[in-house]
């Protein structure tokens, strides 16, 4: 029987391959072998090398890569030093025009890369070919067109200097497209380092930008492992780090940069939910999980793993999935007919084994198609998991493979309260062909991400970027801009002269106030200021008290010393009281007018405070309680202001940019201008909508504790703001450390900021730190202002595809 | 079959209500009921995507797409339905159907002895005797639209007379219209009658029920027309007359695809699927092949289940044959006229 005949019976698929020529050609060209892309050059390797195979082949060596050492780091970083002043200082239309430059290369070479990628990654060339590169021209002509209005668009800011970006394998070219365009665009120059997996499309990238024409040493490749990426990262002459991996490694990095005054993203793991309620197209979803955990072998940070449906279309659901998934197509990546390529190294073709035995082991029902194989080579079949509870670790664990997890609910809440279930919150994807649903479930969902009836959307246009242990910062649109841009004149604030901090304070032991003579007067009624927790005046826990000294020596009083079970109680008041989080922004303003007004009916009193601690003149007491006041004012005005913003993506989308609070936020004050700084830091947060646990200047507390009164007097809900009193560093490190808090700010000397941005690392809290600069507080540019409010919130962003 | 305190038209595939022997017999039809699509709801956008991803994911190449538009002509209903065909033109139609593809490609494609023929014959009731003269014995069917094709708006009497009267002339498909202000206005009950009365008409010959779904306004509506059509007995569920301003769109063909199964998850009846108007390239029918492939299985790509309203289509289809052969780009014109 002819082989025509064969089919037109059967009706199966045949091979349809496509070409690995061009790809072969250009590795053969480079005869294999390759060396870093520094300063304009493509070198030859020498020194320590690695290999980089085809996944999908055992035996099909690609490759030999230069092993990038500190040395080879050293001069990529160097180059791009050398390069920045000349880049940096273009007018930004000749910036705009590298990056169109840069666009159109890709798009005229997008065959070689789309096949290049899929032999190194193992991904389908229809993904490669129909996503990532089309993706990766669009992110830079989306960018050069910033690059022309960087100036009009972002006043006031500054490009960081030399970007060190670290890519993850599982969307190389993808992923250096997100990092070198904007970092290009907003003027910095880039070093890069991609994945030891699949280093060639980087270096095939940086053969095209010379030939694109960008000036040497804007963009520099280093190819290596995590050594060399650790050697980046932490080299002193790096100004902006961005990384994209695990969570394991993004924590490394916001160890190793801490207290280093350079600016980080990081796009982590993720366990993303997607959830299924039961007025959606049952169907139409069924299609969702195939491009949320069949895309990319399921090897995707925001990949929709967890898939959680509503009890009463559970079985339909998995029903319709089941026999989708014996549809799938698994194979060769290079057949333009598979679903599935292969798994891009042994390494983590054993860890999706592991986990998947670890799941059966638990209890977790494991289901693959009739077709699947036990041992497939490097490929891996689609896997549902039904009956996960959240407790199981395949609930909780990234896989990073084709593994989706089910499990019901009931309720919208219960929806909610299991898709927030988990340390990550990169992305989510919501089901229900009901407006309403979708509009309230989407802002409660801890992502930075949420698809409605739709997933893995992307575009340059739209910040991608998570929120938790997902990471921080946004790549695309307007919000991944500000990542590559610092606000003016920022790292150029003066340090704090020497002993510009007091001590820490210690408890007064038998130190009351000096009660002298007049035995006849009755004693000074105590007054020992508490701490002000959920709304309340409280006792600290170890209930004792530290003195306040004047700017003179006088004992002034007695503030409570909270210690970290304070810290502890205060934060769970401030997620106990949701009511700040909830008030609309003309609430919170009319609160914080209010806040203001009553604070200027006793501003005597604050300025007679001022100077009797601070030894301020008369005037700046009064300066200070008038600017405090103007800032409330101020803060009063943006909290029903902070608008977001409608996406421009070439989809029938509507992309909401939700601008959102973190959530709690630790704020540690300074100890000068004892008011002012209390205030400019913590009204920006409050205008959000962020719950505060302040620590106040633990040098002149007493004018937070006389701001008890009037918080009580203004309507401030609950949760709001808690003020704690004491050792500044000690509850600063309680708060950098505790997981429940989303984002801390502190303003110290150096060593306590780089200790508050190494405890972050914990649960990857957002952080921001004085880097042991001073601030002028009574400068309105310097101490307020747009930079404030963009450190106060992050930006969510809603996709809600439409058509009748 | 559904319990009632499942959301309606959500209900789970129960493999075990299916009887294995009713599966070659016509779909019945089944009592009327609102609650098998009510819940049911079509997101576009989704659907969309979907349908705009499904070409790109299914690349058929090579002996594989010789073999695909082999079976694609004989899923071909060959249409011709204009104001002026007469006898001679339903003639050439049918040696077309006949003989869809040159023997010298057949021969070099090892199908000369395959028999391969088009689906079927479709044309107007009075051209009927042409085309059952003209096919003769080859057991190519005749298929008739009736029942006031296009508009549908005729009294229902004479409606059901039109498509008795061309079972009468020997058609053994009927493709009817169904009533769109039924649809449009949500009077399913109502369509569920006509389309019961219609293929009470049709007797023994088979029943296209055609939605035109290019007039319906959502997929959602698409989706509850097609229910209801299999519900009231209909043989296939088809898109368009071809004469609406949109016709066969591939989510519309992915809504009706998915109607089909969930109908076949609740009954065990596999009813068919015919997209008709706008597909005229070999590329096209190979999407839809792999649309309904994926959907309802490699099973459904058979006459029986599986049909392209079509008249352009054949001539791309043989080109593509010929170059498949030859490895030279085929000429429109070496190409025998239907």
């Amino acid at each position: 029987m002819s082989r025509v005949k064969e089919i037109f019976e059967t009706m199966t698929y045949g091979p349809a391959p496509e070409s690995d020529a061009p790809a072969r050609a250009w590795l053969a060209a480079h005869d294999h072998r390759f060396g870093h892309a520094i300063d304009g050059v493509l070198e030859a390797p020498s020194g320590a090398t690695f290999e980089t195979r085809n996944p999908a082949r055992e035996d099909d060596l690609l490759a030999t890569v230069a092993q990038g050492t500190p040395e080879d780091v050293d001069r990529a970083v160097a180059a791009a030093r050398a390069a920045f002043p000349g880049w940096a200082s273009l007018p930004p239309h000749q910036r705009a025009r590298h990056l169109y430059a840069l666009a159109r290369h890709v798009q005229k070479h997008a065959r070689l890369l789309a096949v290049l990628e899929t032999l190194d990654n193992g991904k389908p060339i229809r993904e490669s070919r129909d996503v990532d590169v089309p993706l990766v021209a669009r992110h830079l002509y989306h960018h050069a067109g910033w690059a022309d209005l960087r100036d009009e668009a972002f006043p006031e800011t500054e490009p960081w200097g030399v970007a060190g970006q670290v890519i993850p394998w599982n969307f190389p070219l993808l992923m250096l497209a997100w990092k070198v365009a904007p970092a290009l665009a907003a003027g910095n120059v880039a070093v890069v380092k991609p994945a030891e997996h699949t280093p060639l499309t980087a270096l095939a990238f940086a053969e095209l930008a010379r030939e694109a024409g960008l000036p040497p040493g804007v963009l520099n490749v280093v190819t290596g492992d995590g050594a060399t990426g650790a050697a980046l990262v932490a080299h002193p002459d790096v100004d902006k780090v961005a990384f994209t991996g695990s969570t394991e490694v993004g924590r490394t990095i916001r160890t190793a940069t801490a207290g280093s005054g350079k600016g980080l993203t990081l796009e982590l793991g993720g366990k993303s939910p997607f959830v299924v309620f039961e007025d959606a197209d049952l169907d139409a979803a069924v299609e969702g999980v195939v491009d949320a955990i069949w895309f990319n072998q399921g090897e995707v940070c925001c990949a929709g793993s967890r898939l959680l449906v509503q009890e009463g279309i559970a079985d339909a659901m998995h029903a319709r999935l089941k026999r989708r998934m014996e549809t799938l197509r698994v194979g060769d990546p290079l057949d333009k007919a598979i679903d599935m390529g292969a798994i891009v190294a042994p390494v983590q073709l054993q860890r999706i084994r592991e986990l998947c035995a670890i799941g059966e082991a638990e209890g977790a029902t494991c289901w693959q198609p009739s077709w699947a194989r036990p041992d497939d080579g490097p490929f891996f079949p689609p896997t549902l998991f039904e009956r996960v509870d959240p407790a199981a670790t395949i609930a909780r664990e990234e896989i990073f493979g084709p593994v989706l997890v089910t499990t019901t609910f009931r309720t919208h809440d219960e929806a909610v309260a299991l898709a927030n279930d988990g340390r990550y919150g990169l992305a989510a994807s919501v089901w229900t062909q009901t407006l309403d649903v979708a509009l309230d479930v989407a802002p409660k969902l801890e992502a930075g991400v949420v698809w409605v009836n739709a997933t893995n959307l992307f575009d340059a246009a739209a910040g991608f970027g998570g929120v938790r242990e997902s990471g921080f910062g946004r790549e695309g649109g307007a919000e991944g801009m500000r990542a590559y841009l610092v606000p003016r004149g920022e790292r150029r604030r003066p340090a704090y002269p020497a002993g510009a901090f007091a001590p820490d304070p210690t408890p007064s032991l038998g130190t009351g106030p000096d009660v002298e003579g007049v035995a006849s007067a009755p004693p000074p009624l105590d007054r020992t200021a508490k701490l002000y927790v959920g709304g309340r005046q409280v006792r600290p826990d170890g209930g004792g008290s530290f003195p306040v000294v004047a700017h003179d020596g006088r004992h002034v009083g007695e503030a409570s010393l909270a210690n970290r079970k304070d810290v502890r109680n205060a934060v769970e008041a401030a997620h106990a009281d949701r009511a700040w989080a909830r008030a609309t922004g003309h609430a919170r303003a009319q609160v914080l007018y209010y806040l203001a007004e009553n604070l200027e009916a006793r501003a005597a009193d604050f300025a007679g405070r001022l100077r009797d601690l601070t030894g301020a003149s008369e005037d700046d007491a009064a300066h200070e309680v008038r600017t405090s006041v103007a800032r409330l004012f101020r803060y009063a005005a943006h909290a029903d202001k902070l608008d977001g913003a409608v996406h421009g993506v070439p989809m029938r989308t509507v992309t909401l940019a939700m601008k959102e609070p973190h959530g709690v936020v630790g704020v540690v004050a300074p100890d000068e201008a004892p008011l002012l700084a209390l205030v400019s830091l913590a009204a920006p947060l409050l205008a959000f909508g962020n719950r505060v646990v302040a620590v106040p200047s633990p040098r002149w507390p007493l004018l937070a504790t006389d701001l008890y009164q009037v918080l009580d007097a203004s309507d401030l809900p609950g949760g709001a703001l808690q003020l704690l009193t004491g050792p500044r560093d000690p509850l600063a490190h309680v708060l950098a450390d505790h997981d429940d808090v989303a984002a801390v700010w502190y303003v110290g000397p150096p060593a306590g900021g780089q200790e508050v941005e190494r405890r972050a690392a914990g649960n990857l809290k957002v952080t921001w730190t004085n880097d042991g600069r001073a601030i002028d507080w009574s400068d309105d540019g310097d101490a307020a202002g747009p930079r404030w409010l963009e450190r106060a919130h992050r930006v969510k962003n809603v996709w809600v595809p439409y058509g009748a | 079959m559904a319990s009632s305190d499942t959301p309606a038209g959500q209900a789970a595939h129960d493999p075990a209500t299916h009887d294995p022997a009713t599966h070659d017999a016509r779909n019945p039809g089944v009592p009327f009921d609102a609650a098998w699509f009510d819940g049911v709801r079509v997101n576009r956008s989704a659907t969309e995507r979907r349908a705009a991803s499904l070409p790109a994911r299914r690349s058929i190449k090579g002996d594989a797409q010789a073999a695909w538009l082999l079976r694609a002509i004989t899923l071909i209903d060959l249409t011709t339905l204009a104001g002026d065909d007469t006898a001679g033109r339903v003639r050439r139609l049918a040696a077309k159907a006949r003989r869809p593809v040159r023997s010298d490609v057949l021969e070099a494609l090892g199908m000369a002895h395959a028999g391969v023929t088009t689906g079927a014959v479709c044309v107007y009731p009075t051209m009927v005797p042409h085309a059952v003269e003209a096919l003769g014995a080859s057991g190519v069917p005749v298929a008739s639209v009736a029942s006031g094709f296009p508009a549908g708006l005729m009294p229902m009497p004479q409606r059901a007379a039109e498509v008795a009267w061309a079972v009468e002339a020997g058609a053994r498909e009927i493709d009817v219209v169904i009533t769109r202000e039924h649809a449009l206005t949500g009077r399913w009950r109502a369509l569920y009658d006509e389309v019961a009365e219609l293929r009470a008409a049709a007797g023994d010959a088979h029943l296209k029920v055609i939605l035109a779904t290019g007039e319906l306004g959502t997929l959602t509506r698409v989706h509850r027309a097609a229910t209801v059509a299999m519900m009231a007995g209909a043989d296939f569920v088809k898109t368009s007359t071809g004469k609406e301003p949109v016709n066969a769109t591939l989510e519309v063909g992915l809504v009706m695809a998915r109607a089909v199964r969930h109908y076949q998850d609740r009954t065990g009846h596999p009813v068919g699927f015919k997209p008709a108007g706008g597909i005229r390239t070999a590329k096209a029918a190979l999407a839809w092949m792999a649309m309904i492939h994926d959907e309802l299985g490699p099973e459904a790509l058979t006459p029986e289940r599986f049909r392209f309203g079509a008249s352009g289509l054949l001539t791309d289809v043989e080109r593509q044959l010929e170059h498949h052969v030859t490895g030279r780009y085929a000429a429109r014109h070496h190409q025998p006229l239907a």
